[in-house]
């Protein structure tokens, strides 16, 4: 949803973010990061772990200092204007989160009085996003006692309050199942619904397709890709098989058989136990006829077979040609390939 | 922006009067809820005047007593004052592992990204541990009572309980200094437990020091429990008083204008 943007200052952009860098000793949280985004639409931020992704979220939300570079939020500088800033924010994630000991409602109404409501609009704000979040009957219980979906809606709730501008989402589903998980996506779709510009992080590409419209995938402090969701997927170009044969003990010699033949994607085909399936990345239409040839050919019958996104690691390795979070290497995407097929 | 944002901080963001006070109000409340949810963490401020109150009158007090040239009624008389003043350092503690809790759960985030003053969380902790004090010093006042204290002055026992407050709350910024530099809770009590113990022994709460070495003496004498036990007993019984309120007061404002922007600055820039 693209809107015309009238106001001078953010020049369209409800977050601009010029050379950030952090460092922690010899670790660099951030290391040149450059982001823009729009008013009204959602960007995600797509990263491994201790890619610099809560950092960068921190400093937007004015919780730690950048060692250089500049950042702006809703036309305010986070280093000059930390006050005017605070008033526009809304911040959910893994580590901001709600008072466990406190009621839902209490921990609402308390958000509401220190964001200047007064009693009465605190009282109806919490109400109206308590029914608005699905959480009215678990109102008075303490939040300890939540479901980590319900937790995660509360918090939801609490970044709510301020009816801020811009609401950061840290991980807003990491550590929940997947039912749970599509509560929150739904929530999330209808914020943005509502016009509130977004900065998602997330370690699933799965969840960056569900809810940002552009995305900027960062690694080790640096950004390494940025651009529209499609346009990524087209360039990183991958899908993943999952592949269920009837036998499960014909998983190991399937996944070695497919990556000695080498016409699959640029990750290594791996094993998941749990549901007894094969995960093998492939990059074009004709990779995915080799490999259902070769399974055939094998003589191996197969129950269900499914496309997916391509995963994280094979973002990383098309875009970077190293794995996610992995030390930099000199090597081309054909090169990372073998060395992880040896 | 919101409508409801402009009518309540200046253009540069500054945050006034009214608005501190609401915001420190509202932590009041949530300190307060914390409470109510959890009562057993009022079980320090219910039990420990009455545990250390048995404690002391009746194991030490024959004896102690007797050195004071009377019994057991002379050291309760003794004894009591002295405990107001120790109480005030012990349950100081609370805001250092409540603060530390804050910060290991996350609340403190959404806090620090909210627009409100950063003074007010720390107001609103040091209110509700000065209400709990409060609570703690009836429960002693009541419970001395019962072993035979005699309130000879009341004035002089709202004078040592202001007197006790305007400590606690000079040493409550040490406190808040820990929670907010030490890892987790429980660091803060075994460090807050290192302070306190050579200050509460070393100190005439529970012993006139006369028969101290001269060392401790020295110690004890400067010992700002001990000018605050010193100043509540003359306050309460009656006897010598300037000295060792005016020693008192100047330890609080001395730790006060020490401590406090320290605890500020470290809450600020922790990271």
């Amino acid at each position: 949803m693209t809107r015309i943007d009238d106001n001078p200052v953010g020049a369209g952009h409800a977050v601009t973010v010029r050379g950030l860098v952090k460092h922690y000793g010899e670790t660099k949280a951030l290391d040149g990061v450059d982001l823009d985004v729009r008013e009204g639409t959602v960007m995600g931020v797509l990263g491994p772990n201790g890619a610099g992704k809560t950092t960068l979220v921190r400093i937007l939300s004015t919780l730690i200092t950048p060692d250089a570079g500049q950042a702006t939020v809703a036309g305010y500088d986070v280093l000059r204007q930390p006050r005017q800033l605070r008033r526009v924010i809304g911040l959910t994630g893994q580590y901001a989160s709600v008072d466990e000991k406190l009621p839902g409602w209490e921990n609402l109404y308390m958000i509401g009085r220190l964001l200047d409501l007064s009693r009465k609009d605190a009282r109806a704000r919490a109400d109206a996003l308590l029914e608005r979040f699905s959480l009215t009957e678990a109102a008075k219980r303490p939040a300890s006692t939540y479901s980590g979906g319900m937790r995660r809606r509360l918090d939801l709730a609490a970044s709510m309050i301020g009816r801020p501008a811009v609401l950061y989402l840290d991980e807003p589903t990491t550590g929940l199942d997947p039912r749970t998980r599509n509560e929150v996506w739904d929530e999330v779709k209808a914020m943005v619904g509502h016009g509130v510009t977004v900065l998602l992080t997330t370690q699933y590409m799965e969840e960056a397709e569900q809810l940002a419209s552009e995305l900027t995938v960062v690694d080790r402090g640096k950004v390494i890709a940025t651009g529209g969701i499609e346009e990524l997927k087209a360039r990183v170009g991958g899908r993943t098989l999952r592949v269920r044969p009837v036998d499960p003990l014909q998983l190991r010699p399937l996944a070695d058989m497919l990556d000695e033949l080498g016409i699959t994607g640029l990750a290594a085909t791996t094993v998941d136990p749990e549901t007894g399936t094969l995960l093998v990345p492939v990059l074009s239409d004709e990779q995915l006829t080799a490999v259902v040839g070769a399974v055939t050919a094998r003589g191996i019958t197969i129950s269900s077979i499914t496309t997916e996104l391509p995963s994280l690691d094979e973002v990383f390795l098309s875009l970077t040609g190293h794995r996610a979070g992995a030390p930099e290497k000199d090597a081309t995407p054909a090169d990372a390939r073998q060395e992880i097929a040896a | 922006m919101s409508s409801i944002t402009t009518t309540v901080a200046e253009a540069d963001g500054r945050i006034p009067l009214r608005g501190h006070l609401r915001h420190t109000g509202a932590l009041i409340r949530r300190n307060l809820l914390w409470i109510r949810q959890d009562p057993e963490s009022m079980f320090d401020a219910l039990l420990m005047p009455i545990v250390f109150t048995l404690l002391f009158v009746y194991v030490f007090g024959g004896s102690i007593g007797q050195a004071l040239g009377g019994g057991q009624g002379q050291y309760v008389q003794y004894v009591i004052p002295g405990m107001i003043a120790m109480m005030s350092m012990t349950l100081s503690q609370g805001v250092g592992t409540g603060f530390s809790q804050d910060f290991n759960s996350g609340v403190m985030d959404r806090f620090r990204s909210l627009p409100i003053g950063r003074g007010s969380v720390l107001f609103a902790k040091i209110a509700v541990e000065l209400a709990r004090m409060l609570f703690a010093t009836a429960v002693l006042m009541v419970v001395a009572v019962l072993v035979g204290f005699h309130i000879t002055s009341w004035p002089g026992l709202l004078a040592t309980v202001g007197l006790s407050a305007l400590f606690a709350t000079s040493i409550m910024w040490v406190f808040l200094t820990l929670g907010v530099v030490l890892k987790n809770a429980q660091s803060v009590q075994a460090m807050g437990f290192l302070v306190l113990f050579p200050l509460q022994f070393g100190s005439s709460i529970f012993a006139p020091p006369r028969s101290m070495p001269g060392w401790l003496r020295h110690f004890t004498d400067y010992n700002p429990l001990s000018t605050l036990a010193d100043s509540a007993r003359g306050l309460m019984n009656g006897g010598p008083i300037a000295h060792s309120v005016w020693m008192t007061v100047g330890w609080s404002v001395a730790i006060t204008v020490v401590m406090a922007p320290v605890a500020i600055h470290k809450f600020r820039t922790k990271s």
